[in-house]
């Protein structure tokens, strides 16, 4: 079956009227239901995008399609479609959180009775409505982020746009709004996210764009995108101490202390043959983890990389 | 381009209308207040004290040709500063992103601040009017005209105040208006006195100051006299009207001020 494009970006440009190109050209398409990753080193036009894709920006050239409403042709069609929730936080700190959600409610044209209900079942999912009486700004920064998806969530938009939605949110509650994002997503919320914490995108999204310079350089399913890792480094604790690293054929082994060790598995190798090398020089491992995030190592290969080209270029 | 639907629109609109005016209820030691005191000690001061010695203006005791200028500045004031405050506080703040984001057209926007700049005003011209009426009688000549000019005034006044808040960058930018240009004109705009007591010259002069025209038509409808004729106050209330509503929805349209 044939999905509809939740969102179809074509040639997006924009420079900044001081000059600064912050979109060079970007093609991207979410597809409906999609949990989809926007990656990208600070400044690379993430928040340029969704600023576009939202209205707060204005673009320079390209078309953007959100459900088949264009921005440009049928703009309030494709803004009814879209919930946001922002980098900053941007809300009337001297209003109440249901103030705060009743009214954006109303200014997607549900009806305060309607809207009663609505925000009723969003604070409390967001586990606010104890609070729906206080001021925003007597708040905690994660009870204020998630007042921000409450509020985005407040008209059931069909594609909600999350720009670093756990930023300084302690890891208890993150992992309970990536519960509930799941949650919604499954439900039939299309969802693109831009997060510095790669361990989120890796466990939330199946689809993934990586943008740098204001242009997308990997675009694929997350899958894929880990697969084409070469390489992955993991951290052995040794339960018997060495003085320096054994020499295993065919992998790299380095010694970070006394009881821990560094090794290199590569595409193809197999960690079964590394533990037959280790058991034959009677190396015994009490346990092991990668030494980064999977995703990560991708993210900061492919940025660097690009980095080492510009360092190269005339630029 | 497909037009936004009109029930979205009106919800949005009574959605606005009714922020803005929980807001003013909500700070009314800072909304309604200050001009009361501020007009009572002007009816104290000027009406009262000084005068009784100046004697007749225009035909009327004094206190009773100044009363519709007083109530008509604290009008404009409330008017321009209730949505210069909001709106740059929301740009400021950012929740005016609430808005940018949602489906509501420009014109929804513009007239549900205009509209809680419009109640602001009124509330305070209402005030104001009930402290006249503790200094001097008011015999209301022609009560629609009154209110037509009030209310245009007003609108007039709040979609200024609009424009002001989209270009301020910064809190020192939403002073600048209101201290160095509507109140030299306020002050100069018939409130206090009539232009025939003025030189020629500067009687010209007060034409081109738009608040005399304001002043004048409120002035016509409480006591049936005014500087200027009253279908020339009407046009210009409403050249001023038209300008300001265009520029206002030009700016929003065009994000000027508002994105980038």
């Amino acid at each position: 079956m044939c999905r509809m494009k939740a969102l179809a970006i074509n040639s997006l440009t924009k420079t900044y009227p001081n000059g600064i190109r912050a979109l060079r050209g970007i093609d991207l398409d979410v597809e409906e239901g999609d949990f989809f990753a926007l990656l990208g080193p600070n400044g690379a036009g993430k928040t340029t995008t969704i600023g576009i894709i939202t209205s707060l920006v204005n673009k320079t050239a390209g078309d953007i399609r959100v459900f088949g409403h264009s921005l440009d042709n049928d703009i309030y069609a494709a803004k009814a479609c879209i919930g946001v929730v922002p980098q900053e936080i941007n809300m009337n700190l001297y209003e109440s959180c249901y103030d705060i959600v009743m009214n954006q409610a109303g200014y997607y044209g549900i009806p305060r009775s309607q809207a009663a209900v609505h925000t009723e079942a969003m604070l409390r999912q967001l586990q606010l409505w104890d609070r729906r009486d206080d001021q925003a700004r007597g708040l905690s920064g994660g009870m204020k982020r998630r007042l921000m998806i409450a509020r985005a969530l407040v008209h059931s938009p069909k594609l909600l746009i999350l720009d670093e939605p756990t930023a300084g949110v302690d890891i208890e509650i993150r992992r309970s709004m990536w519960g509930f994002l799941k949650e919604i997503n499954e439900q039939g919320t299309t969802i693109i996210l831009t997060t510095h914490y790669l361990e989120e995108a890796e466990t939330l999204c199946r689809n993934i764009a990586i943008i740098d310079d204001g242009r997308i350089v990997e675009n694929d399913r997350m899958s894929a995108i880990l697969r084409k890792l070469h390489q992955e480094v993991f951290v052995l604790d040794l339960v018997n101490p060495l003085d320096a690293a054994p020499v295993l054929a065919d992998f790299k082994v380095r010694s970070v202390s006394e009881s821990e060790l560094e090794v290199e598995v590569g595409k193809g190798q197999s960690i079964n043959d590394l533990f037959s090398l280790l058991n034959e020089r009677g190396i015994a491992v009490s346990s092991m983890r990668n030494k980064t995030n999977r995703l990560e190592e991708l993210f900061i290969r492919l940025t660097q990389r690009k980095d080492a080209s510009i360092e190269g270029s005339d630029r | 381009m497909s037009g936004a639907p009109l029930k979205i629109q009106l919800v949005g609109l009574y959605t606005i209308v009714r922020k803005e005016t929980s807001r003013v209820a909500r700070i009314w030691v800072q909304t309604i207040v200050p001009p009361a005191i501020t007009m009572s000690l002007y009816f104290v001061i000027f009406g009262n004290l000084i005068g009784r010695r100046i004697g007749d203006m225009g035909g009327f005791d004094y206190m009773q040709f100044m009363a519709p200028g007083l109530i008509m500045m604290s009008v404009i004031t409330s008017s321009y500063g209730n949505v210069v405050s909001s709106f740059f506080g929301a740009k400021f703040q950012g929740y005016l992103q609430e808005m940018l984001v949602s489906p509501l057209s420009g014109w929804v926007i513009i007239l549900g601040h205009v509209m809680g700049g419009v109640v602001r005003g009124l509330a305070v011209g209402a005030i104001v009017t009930v402290v006249t009426l503790f200094f001097t009688e008011i015999d209301v000549k022609h009560p629609f005209i009154a209110f037509a000019v009030l209310i245009l005034t007003a609108m007039v006044f709040s979609m200024a105040g609009m424009i002001n808040a989209i270009f301020a960058r910064k809190f020192d930018d939403i002073a600048i208006i209101p201290a160095f240009i509507l109140a030299p004109l306020t002050y100069l705009g018939g409130v206090f006195y009539t232009t025939s007591l003025l030189p020629d010259f500067w009687a010209g002069l007060s034409k081109f100051n738009p608040i005399l025209y304001m002043v004048n038509g409120f002035r016509y409808g409480i006591i049936g006299v005014s500087d200027i004729s009253i279908g020339s106050a009407f046009a210009v209330i409403l050249i001023f009207l038209v300008l300001f509503a265009v520029t206002c929805y030009y700016l929003i349209h065009k994000g000027i001020g508002l994105r980038d």
